[in-house]
């Protein structure tokens, strides 16, 4: 695309399923995974005769994420209908809310390629789930199983303030790592509990007005979500470059041939007829409840990376790291706390051999085998100089492998580093009387023969002597 | 302010009902007598009045977060016009 002649625009509406046990107007469970329609309860199914009953930590949640992107409570907030048939909505309508939603104007701060944007959240609604369809051959009908029905969802709609899609991958980033830290949501992607919509659309670089947008619907990774806006600039860009006139309309994202296709059934059902729900009552949201709620908000990402730096002394991409999770930081500052204040150790170990080790292995850092108590063991050692770096690294494996300490690992394995330097030394004068060939090599100037003798040392003290001592002393030794 | 017959017949289709099509006229002329009933209405001052959304002014009562619904898939699926695997059969949709 010819970056100097167009502007990207792209706004973001994220469902995001809310953690809590209960269904937001029924109380069936929302666990997932269960056999199909065993979740579903008469409410959920839209039974004739029965009413919703709003779940109080379904508010609590919503008002939550509110606090926390400094947006607007409502001190009252209204239920409305939208209208529409599809067969994994039993009663013909989504209950949501429409012209007074639970959250109002707030804020996310991102970051791309270190340049700070600050994107603006319109509003978030609490809404329900629908059920799923699926489409699979039952005799040329369809199946559908209504456990996810009612499920709740807090919809975060953003501004049309984003100008890239790497922009939009950031701020999505952003918020999937901010409802987790309040623990509203599981963010687990694969199982819906995170979904993102994308409206896009183009306009010549100066002007004001925004072109006509499309609607991605459902993109469900962070790789796609790049993927199916650059996808869908290009489709726009190129439709206009030949005269084309882009259309507003629903796209589905394809992932396995890496397009998007025109959802047209979903066109004319665009007319939701939305109106207040009349099962429903009106939410008030109190500033003592607003104030009670606010006392249980979490350190936040923002906050938590600034601490690590000042506290711990890390660099930003370390401290990017380390607080992109709450559990992931929760275990930094334990491995801190239990080995003495060893922040710097603690930092190298954990952005290096204890996230590489995960990553390959495909964990993450609830299911680490290493515990912090253990981790801190081993960076105890190598603070006080009982075991090498080098040697280290064998014992983080047997960590890894097993369920010793690293102190237990260290006695069994005789690892303890060598400071006795009259006992290096003795080493060291015996490999010289025996190699007297390359001593000669070396004091004519054959400086390379100095790494076999450093070779020969460590291979004789099993990797246990302090690699700059012994330099230090082969060199003096040898010079003569 | 005047609803046509292609105005009936758009919305009978949102609302998936089935009207006879020598009937749109009348359905169009009553409906446009209720619109014109709001017209009427819209011309009060209601400028010092707070709009409701429900006629019992009165807070949403709010439900702890607990799992109190049991499985009742059977009883739920006896009623169904056809079901498999636990999950109901409808019509294919396709997207």
């Amino acid at each position: 695309m010819d970056n100097q002649k167009w502007e990207v625009v792209i706004g973001l509406e994220i469902h995001t399923q809310l953690a809590t046990q209960s269904k937001i107007f029924s109380g069936a469970s929302t666990a997932y995974g269960a056999e199909p329609n065993i979740q579903a309860c008469a409410v959920d199914l839209g039974l004739p005769g029965v009413l919703p009953v709003l779940n109080e930590e379904a508010v609590r949640m919503a008002v939550k994420f509110g606090l926390a992107i400094e947006a607007e409570i409502a001190p009252y907030s209204v239920f409305a209908r939208k209208n529409y048939f599809y067969p994994d909505l039993p009663k013909g309508y989504q209950i949501s809310q429409f012209e007074l939603p639970i959250v109002g104007k707030g804020y996310l701060d991102i970051e791309v390629d270190g340049v700070k944007k600050r994107i603006g959240v319109t509003r978030a609604h609490l809404e329900e789930d629908a059920g799923k369809s699926l489409h699979e051959d039952f005799h040329g009908l369809t199946g559908i199983d209504l456990n996810r029905a009612g499920t709740p969802l807090l919809e975060i709609v953003s501004e049309p303030d984003m100008r890239s899609a790497k922009e939009a991958v950031a701020y999505m980033r952003q918020l999937h790592e901010l409802v987790r830290y309040l623990e509203i949501c599981d963010g687990n992607m694969q199982e819906g509990s995170f979904r993102c919509d994308a409206n896009v659309s183009v306009r010549p670089k100066g002007q004001k007005e925004f072109g006509t947008r499309a609607e991605i619907k459902n993109i469900n990774s962070f790789k796609f979500v790049e993927k199916a806006i650059n996808h869908e600039i290009e489709r726009q860009v190129d439709l206009i470059d030949a005269g084309g006139r882009v259309v507003q309309e629903t796209r589905l994202y394809d992932a396995n041939k890496d397009e998007t296709r025109s959802m047209r059934s979903k066109e004319e059902a665009n007319d939701y007829r939305y109106f207040p729900d009349p099962d429903l009552l009106p939410v008030f949201i109190s500033e003592a409840l607003k104030a009670q709620i606010k006392a249980t908000l979490p350190e936040l990402p923002g906050a938590k990376k600034q601490r690590f730096i000042e506290q711990y002394g890390q660099d930003d991409e370390s401290a990017t790291t380390l607080t992109s999770s709450r559990e992931l930081a929760d275990f930094y500052e334990q491995v801190v706390q239990l080995s003495a204040g060893e922040a710097k150790l603690a930092t190298n170990w954990m952005t290096g051999d204890v996230l590489g080790a995960l990553n390959k292995a495909g964990l993450d850092i609830s299911h680490c085998p290493v515990s912090p108590e253990r981790l801190s063991g081993l960076i105890k050692r190598i603070a006080d100089n009982t075991i090498s770096g080098k040697i280290a690294k064998q014992v983080f494996d047997k960590l890894w492998n097993g369920t010793a300490t690293a102190d237990e690992i260290i006695e069994q394995e005789g690892l303890v580093q060598i400071t006795d330097m009259g006992a290096i030394e003795a080493i060291i004068d015996t490999i010289i009387a025996n190699n007297q060939g390359q001593v000669e090599q070396f004091r004519s100037g054959k400086d390379k023969v100095f790494g076999f003798f450093v070779g020969q040392v460590m291979k004789e003290t099993q990797g246990k002597a302090n690699p700059a001592e012994v330099n230090k002393m082969l060199m003096a030794k040898l010079k003569g | 302010m005047s609803l046509t017959a292609d105005d009936v017949k758009k919305i009978a289709h949102l609302a998936r009902l089935g009207i006879n099509p020598q009937d749109e006229d009348n359905y169009a002329q009553d409906l446009s007598g209720i619109l014109d009933l709001m017209v009427q209405m819209g011309s009060l001052d209601t400028s010092e009045v707070l709009p409701m959304a429900h006629p019992m002014d009165q807070s949403q009562r709010l439900r702890p977060d607990k799992v109190t619904e049991q499985n009742q898939r059977e009883k739920f699926q006896a009623i169904a016009p056809q079901v498999e695997e636990g999950l109901y059969l409808v019509p294919k949709v396709i997207e």
